[in-house]
């Protein structure tokens, strides 16, 4: 916990991303490079054909998307229990992040189904449940803008991330009582082929750095402007010529 | 009386009384159950087959309309301030706003519903089925929306935004009682419902058991400051 509460200091942060952050960025520009040439020079799938690649954009998208809320919960958390004002900072930065993933997994999913299940959308499980993900980050953003005052509306949408991590489980296991035709789940049981495993793996690892500095320059946005604006407001304080 | 009845008596009659509520809700509920054989046909085999969840949808909406207000009126005449200072704590608080707003709300619409399913040529078993399905799914309905209206409660035009936060947190309490509409119209199984009718009992129980501290935690973070 310790280490944790280092890395909660803004400046702490600041300091620490700004070293991180060109690593990061070169990595995903690499890896996704990387993970995109291998993608597209896979060999066509025996049932699937050349729409195999679909998938190395689609699955990290939508890994990415899931994981994300799962942050987002894990910090609401941090939020509530320790009021740390960076976890909300984070947990809002990252919001749009997921909802635009899972947005991507979506649409890369119903392009993909076209050709394989011939039509853009079916009431599958998995995808009705990401359709759901979806209206629920929606929702935790119209909140987040909705609220004026900014520490009750970090509050409000904490409790609202921590109701829909709890709510989530029960929404997939529903969605999939009432219906499911989606493939089973083929990376850990080992049902995917090498020659598609390593290209989704990189994509995978590409995603992940991509999140990463896409959301570290969002917090590092948002602390600079809540900077700029307590700057302004003590500017405002001072005498003419004071500051 | 207690404090916890007197409360649950308070809600119910400004519900019954200030043209609000139960009285809309029902209106509501019997215009969707109107318009929908409109606008699909009237098929009245379609019309059975759609029943279960053209029902729960629209008694889900129509159980949306009353919500916004649950605390937002108390909020703003500073009723909720007086009520937060009384020995109840703001989790019974909560608690017994939910029970009003079932009773003014759920109830009325679980009891007009056989009715409706008679429009949409429901059979009896499977509108007995509907009719406990919703008597069992709309505490929970109640339960998740006060989450929803205690978090926007300070807000102007909560009523836009709080449909947003808590539809899709219901979507098992549709699936799960439709199903059991749909199982008992496939004769899946006697006892009308098969598993839909327990599953939608336990989420229920769970919405009921955890929806008061969650809505006891954003009345207070609201009331503070």
């Amino acid at each position: 916990m310790q280490f944790l509460f280092r890395y909660a200091n803004p400046g702490q942060f600041m300091r620490l991303s700004s070293v991180l952050l060109p690593f990061t960025a070169i990595a995903a520009a690499l890896l996704l490079a990387l993970g995109l040439f291998l993608g597209f020079t896979v060999p066509p799938d025996y049932q699937q054909g050349m729409t195999v690649t679909i998938m190395f954009i689609h699955v990290p998208a939508a890994i990415v998307a899931e994981g994300c809320y799962g942050l987002i919960a894990v910090l609401s958390l941090m939020a509530l229990v320790w009021r740390h004002p960076l976890s909300d900072v984070m947990a809002r930065a990252a919001a749009p992040l997921g909802a635009l993933f899972t947005a991507l997994g979506l649409i890369t999913g119903s392009l993909w189904g076209r050709p394989m299940w011939g039509t853009y959308w079916v009431w599958d499980a998995r995808l009705t449940s990401f359709l759901l993900l979806l209206f629920l980050y929606l929702g935790y953003l119209a909140l987040w803008n909705a609220i004026e005052d900014e520490t009750k509306a970090a509050r409000a949408a904490a409790i609202l991330a921590l109701i829909g991590a709890v709510n989530l489980p029960i929404i997939v296991y529903s969605v999939e009582w009432w219906n499911t035709l989606h493939q089973g789940e083929s990376i850990v049981s080992g049902k995917l082929a090498p020659v598609f495993l390593w290209p989704l793996l990189t994509m995978m690892a590409a995603y992940g750095f991509l999140f990463l500095t896409l959301w570290m320059i969002r917090v590092r946005t948002e602390i600079i402007s809540r900077r700029a604006h307590s700057l302004m407001l003590s500017g405002a304080l001072m005498p003419r010529g004071g500051l | 009386m207690s404090a916890f009845t007197t409360l649950v008596a308070r809600d119910i009659r400004l519900a019954a009384r200030s043209g609000g509520g139960a009285a809309l809700a029902l209106g509501f509920f019997a215009l969707v159950a109107t318009l929908v054989p409109l606008g699909i046909g009237a098929d009245l085999n379609v019309l059975a087959r759609v029943a279960g969840g053209v029902l729960w949808v629209g008694a889900v909406l129509a159980a949306l309309l009353s919500l916004d207000r649950l605390f937002q009126g108390d909020y703003e005449d500073g009723s909720l301030d007086v009520i937060a200072l009384s020995p109840l704590s703001l989790e019974s608080v909560s608690l017994a706003k939910m029970l009003a707003h079932f009773l003014s709300t759920g109830l009325p619409l679980t009891l007009v519903s056989p009715l409706l399913a008679l429009l949409f040529n429901l059979p009896a078993p499977a509108t007995l089925t509907l009719f406990l399905s919703l008597l069992i799914g709309t505490p929970a309905v109640s339960a998740v929306g006060a989450i929803g209206a205690s978090l926007t409660l300070s807000l102007k035009r909560g009523g836009l935004i709080l449909p947003l936060l808590i539809l899709p947190l219901l979507a098992p309490a549709v699936i799960f009682g439709s199903g059991a509409v749909s199982a008992t119209l496939m004769g899946q199984s006697a006892m009308g419902g098969g598993d839909g009718l327990w599953l939608l009992l336990a989420f229920s129980a769970a919405a009921c058991l955890l929806s008061p501290f969650a809505a006891a935690a954003s009345v207070r973070l609201n009331l503070s400051s």
